[in-house]
């Protein structure tokens, strides 16, 4: 009987907020979001009080105001006397050059030493354990600043190149020198380019765009999709026939030479550092702070990345393996096919992780000098204009939507690489 | 869960109804220790020695200050800063005071809050570069590389000199002097360019001092002084008059050697009476006992002697007095009168 009636509908009292297990835990979140907004709201009206007692009201005027300082590396024109936010700007392009770079070589090295640590060379997987142990047990500001000492301390200065009979040489048929400020290498250079379009005027995001660059990079571009195109088609041939016909030397051609065409259209040339005064002249040049940071965080990363490879691999069954080889496929094949493609799965989102993590140790660069986003609108502009709140607000923010947004290109990533469950 | 809640809640504003500050007086009455913001090792300035003792020109008047305030010159806590940590600490009142060769700007005063209290060394910023470069002079410096400081005056000063000169540089932005030694030595720059005081006292710390030249061009003016946070201008009187009685001490012949007689009773002198409270009542108008100038003073001496002991002509780094001799002997330096 009673199992079949509907339960009696109880009328709400309020002491059930707390012993009613039904909404105990609601009220608890509510009571606990509550306080924590009045935190929150304390900490900002505290600050801002703070501030105007000070005589510091918050305004993000002085970000237009002249910066008074020179960067030394820049990848966009800059003089001290653009604006803060120009200075930020340079700054900013600077952290994701270090960040792009790091996370690039990380991943190879990270991955080269993962696999390789498995190997069954007792001294080859010996000696990728000493490593990650090393770089992985040893904060990485220390291997920034000894990356750093080690450049500075055993690299000659520019004045050695210098004289008759000069301690230091330039290698590689005098197109690379190798000094305590950098490294300086050969720059590529067009003698009829197309010059570059002036975008935003003189406003501080103003950029130029090299239509060399542009021209290059889209014929380059082009020519990849035909020589994927070409590799379908052989591949429909394969399946259809059973034979694949030899096409590498078309593919090779349809990438090399309209490029090099281009190239020699524009004419392209190589433009080597020369020493002029008290420095080389021409060439790129990599600053020492640059490579002691990139170095550092790549190897550091690497270290961490080579762990989670080797925990993506051991994570496929040891039945994949013996399926491949039973197969026939050769041990190289077994794992560009079979193992890394579902090992994938599993590195990918500690990989995110690790791409984060190295984006925001970049901002250690002013350890050595390196003019990133920390170091400029998070260093010097905030100490020549005194505005600690809204730099670092805008610092915040600025990592933050650097942050997310790696994230969400790779969660894009590791969406197409997932196991299509069917 | 509730009642936790509710209890912070009930915390936090009553934190927030404490906020108001204390006068940093009583503070640091209350703490028995001045905090002083130093640098983080310039030799004969403020660096520590073998000991871990604090010693040096600027160290000199947060001991003064100490002595006035607490009676004890060993009272202090220094807190070694950067050029970029210096503004932050003092703004924040983990500092008291800074002393950390830190120049005297309308920018500092004005817009980042902060109460210059007077000079204790009138300096420029020079370019320091080794013998071997070849170089006479700064305007030879086209292309050079130069080590600098972050978040000083300096960098804002180099800047402006190239361009004005229509030259070139590659700044290399660095923290602390000690690293900019390094890289200096190193040949990672050609030039280390800083005040003039700073250069002199980094060059006397080489190996082989004689190696290095300092160019004739001093590119500005660097008034080098203690400061305070606005807001607190009782504060900044007592570090102010701290000052001037090492001045006024040397310009009157109070040294640490005859302050005592001075002081055991009134003599002639009605302003050394003053100032050293035989007569009068100055101490009392800055909430500090009859013999704050005394103490300041006997700390490390008056302001001459603090000098000569620290930076002067027979120490490694022989600064002369230069515009930092007494008014009376055609230099700059001067104290309002005590009275
Ligand atoms: N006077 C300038 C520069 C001050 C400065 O950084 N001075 C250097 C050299 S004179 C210094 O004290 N360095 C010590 C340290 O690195 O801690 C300013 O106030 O901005």
């Amino acid at each position: 009987m009673t199992t079949t009636t509907d339960p009696h509908p109880e009328s709400f009292r309020l002491s059930m907020l707390i012993y009613d297990s039904r909404y105990r835990s609601m009220t608890i979140q509510i009571v606990a979001l509550i306080g924590f907004l009045l935190l929150i709201g304390w900490l900002i009206s505290n600050t801002a009080q703070n501030l105007i007692t000070l005589g510091k009201e918050p305004s993000f005027g002085f970000m237009t105001e002249p910066a008074g300082y020179d960067i030394n590396q820049r990848l966009l024109d800059y003089n001290s006397q653009d604006s803060h936010l120009r200075a930020a700007l340079i700054g900013l392009l600077n952290t994701l050059l270090v960040a792009v770079m790091g996370c690039i070589a990380a991943t190879i090295i990270g991955v080269v030493v993962g696999v390789l640590r498995l190997s069954n060379n007792w001294i080859v997987s010996r000696l990728m354990a000493v490593y990650v142990e090393g770089f992985r047990n040893v904060p990485v500001l220390l291997w920034i600043v000894f990356g750093m000492a080690i450049l500075i301390e055993t690299l000659p200065p520019p004045k050695a190149f210098r004289g008759e009979n000069p301690e230091a040489s330039m290698l590689l048929g005098d197109s690379v020198a190798l000094t305590n400020r950098g490294f300086y290498v050969p720059e590529p250079l067009f003698s009829r380019g197309l010059g570059d379009v002036h975008l935003l005027g003189n406003s501080s995001l103003r950029f130029d765009v090299s239509l060399d660059l542009i021209a290059v990079g889209a014929v380059f571009l082009a020519s990849i999709l035909i020589s994927g195109l070409i590799g379908r088609r052989a591949n429909a041939i394969q399946n259809a026939t059973g034979d694949r016909p030899t096409v590498w030397f078309w593919r090779l051609g349809v990438v090399v030479l309209p490029t090099v065409l281009v190239l020699w259209i524009l004419g392209f040339y190589l433009g080597y550092p020369e020493l002029k005064g008290f420095n080389f002249k021409g060439g790129t040049y990599m600053r020492n702070s640059l490579i002691a940071l990139w170095a550092a965080l790549s190897l550091y990363t690497a270290a961490f990345i080579a762990e989670i490879v080797r925990a993506g691999i051991l994570a496929v069954s040891k039945g994949q393996t013996e399926a491949a080889n039973a197969l026939g496929l050769r041990p190289r094949r077994t794992m560009s096919l079979v193992i890394l493609p579902q090992a994938l799965r599993v590195i990918i989102p500690p990989l995110i992780s690790n791409y984060l993590n190295l984006t925001k140790n970049s901002s250690l660069a002013i350890a050595v000098g390196y003019m990133d986003i920390t170091g400029t609108l998070g260093g010097i502009t905030l100490n020549q204009t005194g505005r600690e709140l809204e730099t670092l607000l805008m610092l915040m923010l600025v990592y933050l939507i650097i942050s997310l947004t790696i994230s969400g290109v790779m969660n894009w990533y590791n969406e197409s690489v997932k196991l299509k469950e069917r | 869960m509730k009642k936790t809640v509710f209890l912070g809640a009930l915390t936090v504003a009553g934190l927030a109804a404490g906020a108001s500050a204390a006068a940093t007086l009583d503070d640091v009455k209350a703490r028995g220790k001045l905090n002083c913001g130093v640098t983080t090792g310039l030799v004969g300035f403020a660096a520590p020695d073998a000991n871990g003792h604090w010693d040096g020109f600027d160290v000199g008047v947060c001991r003064a200050v100490a002595a006035a305030v607490l009676g004890d010159a060993e009272a202090v806590e220094f807190v070694p800063t950067t050029g970029k940590t210096r503004f932050t600490a003092l703004a924040s009142g983990e500092i008291d005071v800074l002393a950390r060769n830190t120049t005297w700007t309308l920018s500092r005063d004005v817009d980042l809050k902060f109460t210059f209290v007077g000079v204790n060394y009138y300096d420029g910023q020079g370019f320091m570069v080794p013998k071997g470069l070849g170089v006479s002079s700064a305007k030879e410096l086209d292309g050079a590389t130069v080590c600098i400081q972050t978040g000083t005056t300096t960098e804002l000063n180099l800047a402006d000199f190239f361009r004005a000169n229509n030259m070139s540089y590659e700044p290399v932005p660095i923290e602390t002097n000690a690293e900019a030694q390094q890289q200096y030595l190193a040949g990672a720059c050609d030039v280390y360019t800083t005040d003039a005081s700073g250069l002199a006292a980094t060059r006397a710390s080489f190996e082989a001092p004689a190696d290095h030249i300092l160019l004739p061009e001093i590119i500005s003016k660097e008034p080098l002084g203690p400061l305070v946070r606005h807001g607190d201008n009782e504060w900044g009187d007592i570090v102010r008059w701290s000052l001037n009685a090492l001045i006024s001490a040397e310009e009157l012949g109070v040294t640490s050697a005859n302050i005592g007689e001075m002081a055991a009773a009134a003599g002639d002198n009605p302003e050394i009476n003053r100032i050293l409270g035989t007569e009068g009542n100055l101490g009392e108008m800055l909430g500090l006992d009859a013999g704050w100038a005394k103490a300041a003073i006997m700390a490390g001496g008056n302001y001459g002697e603090l000098f000569e002991k620290n930076i002067g002509e027979n120490t490694p780094i022989g600064l002369s007095r230069g515009l930092n001799a007494q008014w009376k002997d055609g230099g700059l330096i001067y104290s309002p009168p005590f009275r």
